[in-house]
């Protein structure tokens, strides 16, 4: 997990200076919303990097994710952390840009899949089934293709929860309101992510260590 | 000696485990499960490796150079909502109606305390069928204007639906204030049909500012299947109807209530 680290005092006084910036902006002064917007948009175009693997599509979400924001930056003034909140539209705004995503490709792949000879297309399955050879695994670039493979099999939830939880560190509670889920149901989407990705990977990344191990691969 | 299952290692990795003692105090007894999770661990190490490109310094700063001409409204605190004249005109309408209802309940017990009882049922139920006569049409209206959106241009993504959103956020109230009325007045029909009004309503309210072409088809087809709309044009027809009915007879009344119960 990768979220910034940051001190308690850091976070606080980032928090303080978060609810004067809301606060002014409230009360007319448009520039105070762009002490925000600069204060947290490398956050939120990490997050909306990693669940749409794109970076047109990262930076549509976090442009969207600040308008929102602003617009309803009222709703906002009862809660607690301003990060957190433009984080959960900015989530909410990427899971609808992935499934967007999703039909446009759906539709540009379907004829070309019809066009061949009926075997199994699922990019998971692919890297199941492969079995790359030792050459290709020593490209770190191959394996790094495969994992952005079995990042985009996974169904959005998915993805969002392990984005959240893994790489963002987002609490159960944050990601289930992002999800409209309950914690339990977050939880076990948390692992069914893992659990496909490992199923997907796991032998890549060990035929990459014993590589490693025999000094083959660069 | 029961090993960790799959779900319990992966939970206890991403700090999401319910037993993280006794799954700790089992991997430092077992040496297969420390194997097992270490073989999660290498999956997950290897993707922390994936890079996100850095989008520059000056990020932020060019991020706002593109939004900033787009924040032309400004934003309102949240109380600030309920002050707007829509809402502030339901809110006053909810109120005229619970006060007008409890001065009746006063007089009628004060003045009246046997003959009058009917006349108090009919003077309460006068003023519903006003107030709720009212709720139904702006609630037809708004219904009605929904069913109807569309977007204006094929290749738009998204619909705004903000104000029919914050229409039926204000509808609800109201609708919750009648329904309850209703459900104490026996009135099982009228109390019926908003009760389903209500969840249409809830449905809007929650929906987002903005639907994509195929979330606002959705809503839509909530309400047609549901045949709200049907259902409330035909109880607000009959309510007109009371309403210009001059001082209705209990007996009247509570054969409507009885016939707007097979609605």
């Amino acid at each position: 997990m990768n979220r910034m680290p940051q001190s308690v005092e850091s976070t606080q006084a980032i928090a303080e200076s978060d609810a004067i910036a809301v606060e002014r902006t409230l009360a007319g002064d448009r520039d105070a919303y762009r002490i925000l917007v600069e204060r947290h948009s490398h956050n939120v175009f990490r997050l909306a990097y990693r669940m749409t693997r794109n970076r047109h599509d990262a930076e549509e979400v976090v442009q969207e994710a600040f308008l929102r924001g602003y617009q309803k930056l009222g709703q906002f003034a009862a809660r607690s952390n301003f990060g957190t909140w433009v984080y959960r539209i900015a989530a909410n705004y990427a899971i609808d840009r992935m499934r967007q995503r999703q039909k446009e490709e759906a539709r540009r792949e379907a004829p070309r899949m019809e066009d061949q000879d009926g075997m199994d297309h699922d990019p998971l399955s692919r890297v199941k089934d492969e079995s790359p050879t030792p050459e290709r695994l020593t490209q770190s670039i191959e394996l790094r293709k495969q994992m952005e493979q079995a990042l985009a099999a996974l169904s959005e939830a998915e993805r969002t929860a392990f984005v959240m939880r893994h790489w963002e560190g987002c609490g159960i509670e944050e990601i289930a309101a992002v999800l409209k889920s309950s914690s339990n149901a977050t939880k076990n989407t948390v692992f069914r992510a893992v659990q496909k990705l490992r199923l997907a990977l796991q032998p890549l990344v060990e035929t990459r260590a014993q590589a490693r191990a025999m000094g083959t691969e660069s | 000696m029961k090993h960790i299952t799959e779900e319990q290692l992966i939970a206890y990795r991403e700090g999401v485990a319910e037993q993280r003692t006794a799954i700790s105090e089992h991997l430092a007894a077992c040496e297969e499960c420390r194997a097992e999770l270490q073989r999660i661990e290498a999956v997950l190490a290897a993707l922390d490796t994936l890079p996100v490109p850095d989008p520059g310094a000056d990020y932020g700063r060019q991020l706002w150079m593109k939004i900033a001409p787009q924040l032309t409204d400004k934003p309102g605190r949240w109380w600030q909502a309920w002050l707007e004249p829509g809402r502030l005109a339901a809110a006053g309408a909810v109120m005229a109606l619970l006060i007008a209802a409890f001065l009746v309940g006063r007089f009628t017990k004060r003045y009246t305390p046997v003959d009058n009882v009917a006349s108090k049922e009919q003077v309460r139920e006068r003023i519903l069928v006003v107030a709720v006569g009212e709720h139904l049409g702006h609630s037809e209206r708004m219904l009605v204007e929904l069913s109807n959106a569309a977007p204006s241009d094929p290749k738009q993504k998204e619909v705004n639906i903000s104000a029919e959103q914050h229409r039926a956020e204000d509808l609800l109230q109201e609708n919750r204030l009648y329904r309850q009325t209703a459900v104490q007045d026996g009135d099982a029909g009228l109390a019926s049909v908003l009760d389903e009004l209500e969840r249409v309503l809830l449905d809007v309210a929650h929906s987002p500012d903005e639907v994509t072409p195929a979330q606002l088809e959705a809503i839509q087809k909530k309400i047609e299947t549901r045949g709200i709309l049907f259902k409330v044009r035909v109880v607000n027809k009959e309510l007109q109807q009371r309403q210009e009915a001059a001082a209705p007879a209990p007996a009247q009344s509570d054969s409507t209530k009885r016939e707007r119960n097979k609605v």
